[in-house]
């Protein structure tokens, strides 16, 4: 035996942990969901589920860009507004301008990334304040352009995505389109993320900027990209979630910080350098399972806020133990 | 770090002194048996101006009052921040187009803080050019002291939201929040069989006339026997509207649908639509999209509603003061109608947008449709 092997107890104690913990929060939520109703085994419990969490885990999985670049995207919830608002009233109620319009939405986001980024980049605006800016800027446009009460309405083809269910399949019988486009852009900032070198030089920035510079990564221009995809992954769930409930003017409110917590409940480290892209969407996951047994629950407003706010402050101290143990 | 404690602190003490400075009863037999009468009530007035009725035959002097003209009539307003409010200024806007003697209107929006209003209404005194002054309060007790200031040297007019002072010349405002409650509840009562089980969805906590529409409504329905299987906040966001509904949805059968604020009724009704349900009883408001929903699907289905139409109103009560004319005071109260199936036909119109309230009695201005949002 020598000495750098661990004893076979110890080595053992330090497979479990190695699992992200957020997956066992989550388990534990969905089984207790379970037995406070039995009608969630069913395909319509748990794909509405899946459905109602999915605008949320494409836009913790694009805050995520941001996070382990060193920063914070504020101005999501905002642009997921905007993208509601605008829409409604470019479309005119004219299904065949759904297509052109959600291209203009990808590119005022795409836009907004890039002036939230360079902001931060160029006039060295701590991103928090940056992007708090760009958040109040935005909401006054989204406020101009309607004048406080959208003209139209959102048509059935711009709300297939969030809205629409395949039904009577063999097997699950229902199938929601917003789970296909879950799977298909959690799986792009999945690879994007952790399969090619963008995402390793987010990792890089993101742990020390300087280091980074000096091992030759054009830091702003990462930077800057990480932004973008925040921005338009908020599109993204912008359009999700008009689809899924249609026009509002406020539906955007409080996205940033529920994503800033599924990134956090994921293991994300808040001053950059380390995230994952699957961990996160469980904790967007986890964050809609903790809502919807709250529901189930039927306790009292209060109380219900209470127990959210002692589920995530749990989680993460979780997560913060296993870090310190582990050293992952 | 200290500074940041220290405002923490005051922002703590802030918070919690203005939460608990008053506990209003938000449950009075009293007021739920007037406003249930005042429903019932034949108003005053020309029956076709909805705006210039009232139930409370008491008219105020106000001669004393009586300035020459033109005049600048000021109006501090506690926010423009939710459509019903666009909906409302957008009224008062055309209302003053209509007066020729007023010369000039001057608008300040207090943005939905006390302390921007309170500051607003003193700007507007040390100005001294308003001849009266309309407000809306952001909330009863934060505006009280400002509006005894303002009434010591204008004439004041207050509508919307009350103060707790009758110094203001008068208070115009529609029945009310159990009034309100009680229109949608009996509806569900004579259309739902006792045994039955109703799903109430309220916007939000704490604020007075959502409160008593609650009270008012689940007073109604426990009294007709109804089982109510829950009461939910909303925070007026459809999303979470509709993911409330299906929950309540898997766990069993929903009978009827009751709302304190109408304005996420039809994401409540797709959450039925989209899980294959049947459309049950629905109770919403005068929004344009639940209207035309509840036209598409024949739905059984009522809309009682906050008018609009009281923002013309102000404006109408304080010409008449600044001629001397007798208004309805020291409450103008105004009727509070609801949209039902025999008249829905007469308010669905898809020209205009889905967030605009109907019952604006605007139909008739020079501006409508396009001040509103809408196309001819």
């Amino acid at each position: 035996m020598t000495d750098n092997t661990l004893p076979h107890a110890e080595r053992k104690k330090r497979q479990l942990p190695q699992i992200n913990p957020v997956y066992f929060v989550l388990a534990a939520l969905i089984v207790a969901i379970i037995l406070q109703n039995p009608a969630f085994v069913e395909p319509q419990g748990y794909m509405n589920f899946v459905k109602r969490a999915a605008p949320l885990a494409i836009l913790a999985a694009g805050q995520l860009y941001v996070i382990v670049s060193g920063g914070f995207d504020l101005s999501v919830g905002s642009v997921i507004t905007l993208v509601v608002v605008g829409s409604s009233m470019l479309l005119n109620n004219d299904p065949n301008a759904t297509w052109w319009v959600i291209a203009v939405m990808f590119g005022i986001g795409a836009g907004v990334g890039l002036i939230n980024g360079m902001v931060v980049c160029y006039l060295k605006v701590p991103s928090l304040i940056a992007t708090l800016g760009m958040m109040i800027t935005l909401n006054g446009v989204a406020f101009m352009w309607s004048g406080g009460s959208p003209r139209g309405y959102l048509t059935d083809s711009f709300r297939f995505f969030g809205r629409f269910n395949f039904t009577d399949l063999p097997i699950i019988k229902i199938f929601p389109v917003a789970i296909i486009v879950l799977l298909v852009l959690g799986f792009a900032l999945y690879w994007l993320m952790h399969r090619t070198n963008l995402g390793r030089m987010i990792h890089a920035i993101g742990d020390n900027p300087r280091a980074a510079n000096l091992a030759g990564v054009p830091v702003n221009r990462v930077r800057i990209i990480a932004f973008i995809v925040s921005s338009l992954s908020a599109v993204a769930t912008g359009i999700m979630l008009g689809g899924f409930a249609g026009v509002s003017t406020d539906v955007g409110t409080g996205y940033e910080l529920q994503a800033i917590t599924a990134a956090v409940l994921g293991g994300a480290q808040l001053l950059g350098g380390r995230g994952s892209v699957p961990a996160t969407i469980a904790g967007a996951l986890t964050l809609t399972a903790i809502f919807t047994l709250l529901n189930f629950l039927g306790l009292p407003q209060p109380v219900r806020q209470v127990v959210q706010g002692l589920i995530l402050i749990a989680a993460v101290a979780i997560a913060m133990y296993r870090r310190k143990h582990t050293g992952r | 770090m200290k500074k940041i404690l220290a405002l923490a602190i005051a922002a703590g003490l802030a918070f919690g002194s203005s939460a608990f400075a008053q506990a209003p009863n938000f449950d009075d037999p009293e007021q739920f048996a007037l406003q249930q009468a005042q429903l019932a009530a034949t108003p005053q007035g020309p029956a076709d101006m909805p705006w210039e009725q009232y139930l409370i035959d008491s008219l105020k002097d106000t001669a004393a009052m009586k300035k020459d003209g033109p005049y600048t009539v000021c109006f501090s307003n506690a926010g423009v921040n939710n459509p019903w409010r666009v909906v409302g200024f957008t009224d008062m806007t055309e209302e003053v187009k209509l007066h020729a003697d007023i010369a000039e209107f001057i608008h300040v929006d207090a943005e939905g803080s006390d302390d921007k209003q309170i500051a607003d209404i003193d700007d507007l005194l040390a100005g001294g050019k308003c001849s009266i002054l309309i407000v809306s309060p952001n909330t009863t007790a934060a505006l009280t002291p400002a509006v005894e200031k303002a009434c010591a040297t204008l004439p004041v007019i207050v509508f919307d939201r009350g103060v707790n002072t009758d110094c203001p010349v008068t208070f115009v405002h529609p029945v009310g929040g159990y009034g309100f409650g009680i229109q949608g509840a009996e509806f569900i009562a004579a259309n739902v069989e006792a045994g039955g089980n109703v799903l109430m969805l309220r916007i939000l906590p704490g604020v007075d006339v959502l409160e008593t529409r609650y009270s008012g409504g689940k007073r109604i329905l426990e009294e007709a026997g109804l089982n109510i299987v829950g009461a939910e906040f909303t925070d007026g966001d459809n999303a979470k509207t509709k993911s409330i509904v299906e929950d309540y949805l898997a766990r069993g059968t929903i009978d009827a649908v009751w709302m304190d604020a109408g304005a996420t009724a039809v994401a409540a009704i797709e959450a039925f639509q989209d899980g294959g349900y049947d459309i049950p009883v629905f109770v919403g408001e005068d929004q344009q999209d639940f209207l035309q929903t509840w036209q598409a699907n024949g739905m059984t289905a009522i809309a009682p509603t906050y008018p609009t139409y009281q923002w013309r109103t102000a404006i109408i009560a304080a010409m008449r003061v600044l001629k001397g004319e007798a208004v309805p005071g020291p409450e103008w109260v105004l009727p509070q109608p609801a949209i039902t199936m025999e008249n829905l036909d007469q308010f669905v119109n898809a020209k205009m947008p889905p967030l605009h309230y109907a019952m604006c009695g605007c139909e008739n201005m020079a501006g409508y449709p396009e001040a509103w949002g809408g196309v001819k």
